[in-house]
């Protein structure tokens, strides 16, 4: 069975709603919308205050070529253009909308009826996703169409979708997968249809058996889409460890992308959010987000609306448990600990994960004991001890020299210390430096 | 006999030539350094700080001879040394010393743990530039002090140093070069170098919280909230009010004292002035009664 070739770690995988399907969760009272949910520059507000809005209704423009717009999730009247405490931690710019009813735009086709005829040509199969403000879905949140759009040079052979779900505890994929696998094959014969490629590949892995077997059955009738049953390693969601692992290519050191050796890597849940745009004209703003933890009574898997205060998915899982600790939006690899519950849902919240004072405590860091179990661990063949070091040491033409813009973030190195050093923390610190000083050298040229 | 003569030739033509080219080399390729450039380095304290601004103390030298030989050492100033070492290197270029202000920095947060409650716990790395990359803090001000101590590690001179009970780092104002080397550590831009002012006495708004005020009201007791009432008491327009925050230009300001007075949430501090005399002559009952004019900043609600 294939995997990516170097490093990689084994977490315990932790899905504890994987057998949950995915339930509707009511409107929220007040719904909340920040102005950047996506890579690239925040979008610009198009409404103000007491302007009535529908589901669907576009309440904020994208602010450029890397950007998307934001529409509204619910329907009712804008409170507010105010600031909110997004999932970075700050206070960004968002949108305030009282919910009134549930009244949609036309022209979104609701019923459930699977479309599979598209006359659309390509071109026009890119205006729409970028029209209807899809973004990566997997969290990094990259606007959809700029992927789909490859820089002058490179040219794309393939679209591999990633539905590999590598982070633990997280199964909004995996159900997506059981539940509507003929529109993500859709979604994905548009995806190639706009790429202009002619092969496409859905990367799984194979702790998810049930949603192997259920796609490669339906796929019988896409003869160019093929499912690839993947050995399960963390981080095999990661674009270059899939590319790899899928295609045998290894996409080079930044600024190259996987397009660069031909392939163009989409979430699963950004096939789903395609299909829908251009079949059924509905923009994006529902996705499936997971709400877990071992404390927790009730682990689901919910089809929210964008906007809703995570409180409200958190109750309806059961109620925040009493000896919750950190509340996680994402998984707990990569995720990112939340301020309070009040944080909306974006386009990029996978889950919100709640973990208790034992499992959210992090261990005493003790001195480096040389065993290079990071350097064994880093999928990108990266030394994250010497790495950490030198940020620690600010020495940031070496940390530069040591590739360090290559790193994915992925916390496998800090994973796997026995020293519990803070490891990715420090190698943050450089790579957003040094990347804020490789921007300011481009800009003087 | 007839070898070692060979050899006493050749070897001797060897050593004219080489000496011929390495003088022609010294002559045609020498650098002439002027020699001001030794003299002045030698008088500077060799911190290598780089607070003048200059990449270190050789390169102040260099520059210092420069000015002087376009006219004036105005601007130039060594802030470790002061005006000692800067009256030494213009006796050595036959210069003026020019006289510039001493400067002190300034923590201008004070949000301890009384004045600014805990919200949640930072368990990363302890490095004010990771944690404010992750998030806000260890509280809900995303402008105030981190307490993690970069500017403390940064600090050459051991002028600066963290108070335990306040959470907050403290500068020592006698050992303190104004050398820049914390403002540039802190990545949330709270230390500033101003003038240090008549017996170090100068007034402070210890706060750059830039959010509205009801937002910086409600995350610290001390926050300015850019109610604007300083500006208004000010006789001699020191005080300016941007981007909902107050700010006190040092060089207009004349310590009267006035806006340390008018501020309701005590953020304005007037530095290393002695006691306040209790006034007698002030009878509180004749005051008149504060009406509220439905802005009281302070009441403002969110």
């Amino acid at each position: 069975m294939k995997t990516f070739k170097i490093g990689g770690v084994h977490p315990a995988e932790n899905k504890l709603s994987a057998g949950k399907a995915i339930e509707t969760l009511g409107l929220p009272k007040q719904a909340v919308f920040p102005l950047s949910q996506h890579i690239g520059a925040p979008a610009t507000a198009i409404v103000k205050k007491g302007d009535v809005v529908k589901v669907g209704t576009k309440i904020a423009e994208a602010g450029g070529f890397v950007s998307a717009p934001i529409f509204s999730s619910v329907s009712g009247k804008v409170n507010k253009v105010d600031t909110v405490i997004d999932a970075s931690g700050y206070r960004k710019p968002a949108i305030y909308i009282d919910v009134e009813g549930d009244e949609w735009e036309e022209g979104i086709d609701r019923s459930q009826d699977l479309v599979t005829t598209c006359n659309l040509t390509p071109e026009q199969i890119v205006a729409k996703i970028k029209d209807a403000g899809v973004v990566g879905m997997g969290g990094a949140c990259f606007p959809c169409h700029v992927k789909l759009c490859p820089p002058h040079g490179a040219k794309a052979e393939c679209v591999i979708i990633n539905a590999v779900e590598c982070e633990p505890y997280l199964t909004a994929d995996h159900r997506l997968m059981l539940e509507k696998p003929e529109q993500i094959l859709v979604g994905v014969s548009l995806l190639m249809k706009a790429a202009k490629v002619e092969k496409g590949y859905i990367g799984i892995e194979n702790n998810k058996p049930d949603a192997i077997r259920l796609l490669t059955e339906k796929s019988k009738d896409y003869s160019n889409i093929e499912i690839v049953p993947l050995k399960v390693k963390y981080p095999q969601g990661g674009e270059k460890q899939l590319v790899d692992a899928v295609i045998n290519r290894q996409v080079p050191a930044p600024p190259a992308i996987p397009v660069s050796v031909g392939a163009i890597v989409q979430n699963v849940g950004t096939a789903y959010a395609v299909y829908e745009a251009v079949m059924k004209g509905k923009p994006l703003f529902e996705r499936v987000v997971t709400v877990t933890g071992h404390s927790l009574s009730n682990p689901s898997n919910f089809l929210t609306r964008m906007g809703t205060p995570m409180r409200q998915l958190i109750d309806a899982a059961g109620g925040m448990p009493e000896d919750t600790a950190k509340i996680i939006g994402g998984g707990p690899m990569m995720g990112k600990a939340l301020m309070n519950a009040e944080v909306p849902i974006c386009k990029g919240s996978s889950g919100v994960l709640l973990m208790n004072d034992k499992e959210a405590r992090r261990a005493k860091e003790q001195p480096c004991i040389r065993c290079a179990k990071c350097v064994g661990a880093c999928p990108m063949g990266l030394e994250p001890f010497l790495l950490a070091t030198l940020s620690e040491l600010k020495d940031w033409e070496r940390i530069e020299k040591e590739d360090v813009m290559s790193c994915i973030e992925c916390g496998s190195c800090q994973f796997t210390c026995p020293s519990h050093r803070y490891l990715l923390d420090y190698i943050r610190y450089g790579k957003t430096t040094v990347g804020g000083i490789i921007r300011a050298r481009n800009a003087k040229k | 006999m007839n070898v070692i003569l060979i050899a006493v030739i050749s070897l001797g033509a060897i050593g004219l030539i080489s000496a011929i080219v390495l003088y022609v080399c010294s002559k045609k390729f020498a650098v002439h350094e002027d020699a001001r450039i030794a003299q002045v380095a030698e008088v500077l304290p060799q911190a290598n700080c780089g607070g003048c601004g200059y990449p270190g103390c050789a390169g102040f030298a260099g520059a210092c001879v420069k000015a002087a030989d376009a006219g004036s050492l105005e601007g130039k100033l060594c802030p470790v040394g002061g005006a000692p070492v800067m009256e030494e290197v213009a006796a050595i270029l036959g210069m003026e010393a020019v006289v510039t202000e001493p400067k002190v920095a300034v923590v201008r947060c004070n949000g301890t743990c009384e004045n600014r409650p805990r919200t949640n716990v930072y368990d990363g790395a302890w490095n004010c530039a990771i944690a404010n990359a992750t998030a806000i803090g260890e509280t809900s001000c995303a402008f105030g002090c981190l307490g993690c101590g970069d500017c403390v590690a940064a600090c050459q001179f051991d002028a600066i140093h963290m108070n335990p009970e306040t959470g907050l780092p403290e500068v020592d104002e006698e050992k303190c070069t104004a050398c820049g080397s914390c403002v540039k550590a802190c990545p949330r831009h709270i230390i500033e170098l101003q003038p240090k002012g008549k017996k170090g006495r100068r007034m402070v708004v210890m706060c750059v919280n830039k959010d509205k005020g009801p937002v910086a009201n409600k995350v610290c007791a001390v926050s300015c909230i850019a109610c604007g009432k300083c500006a208004k008491v000010c006789e001699f327009d020191a005080i300016t009010i941007e981007a909902n925050l107050a700010y006190i230009a040092p060089q207009k300001c004349r310590l009267c004292r006035k806006c340390e007075e008018a501020c309701p949430k005590n953020t304005i501090h007037a530095m290393n002035f002695p006691p306040r005399k209790p006034k007698v002559e002030v009878v509180p009952a004749e005051k008149p009664a504060r009406v509220s004019n439905g802005n009281e900043p302070t009441k403002v609600e969110q």
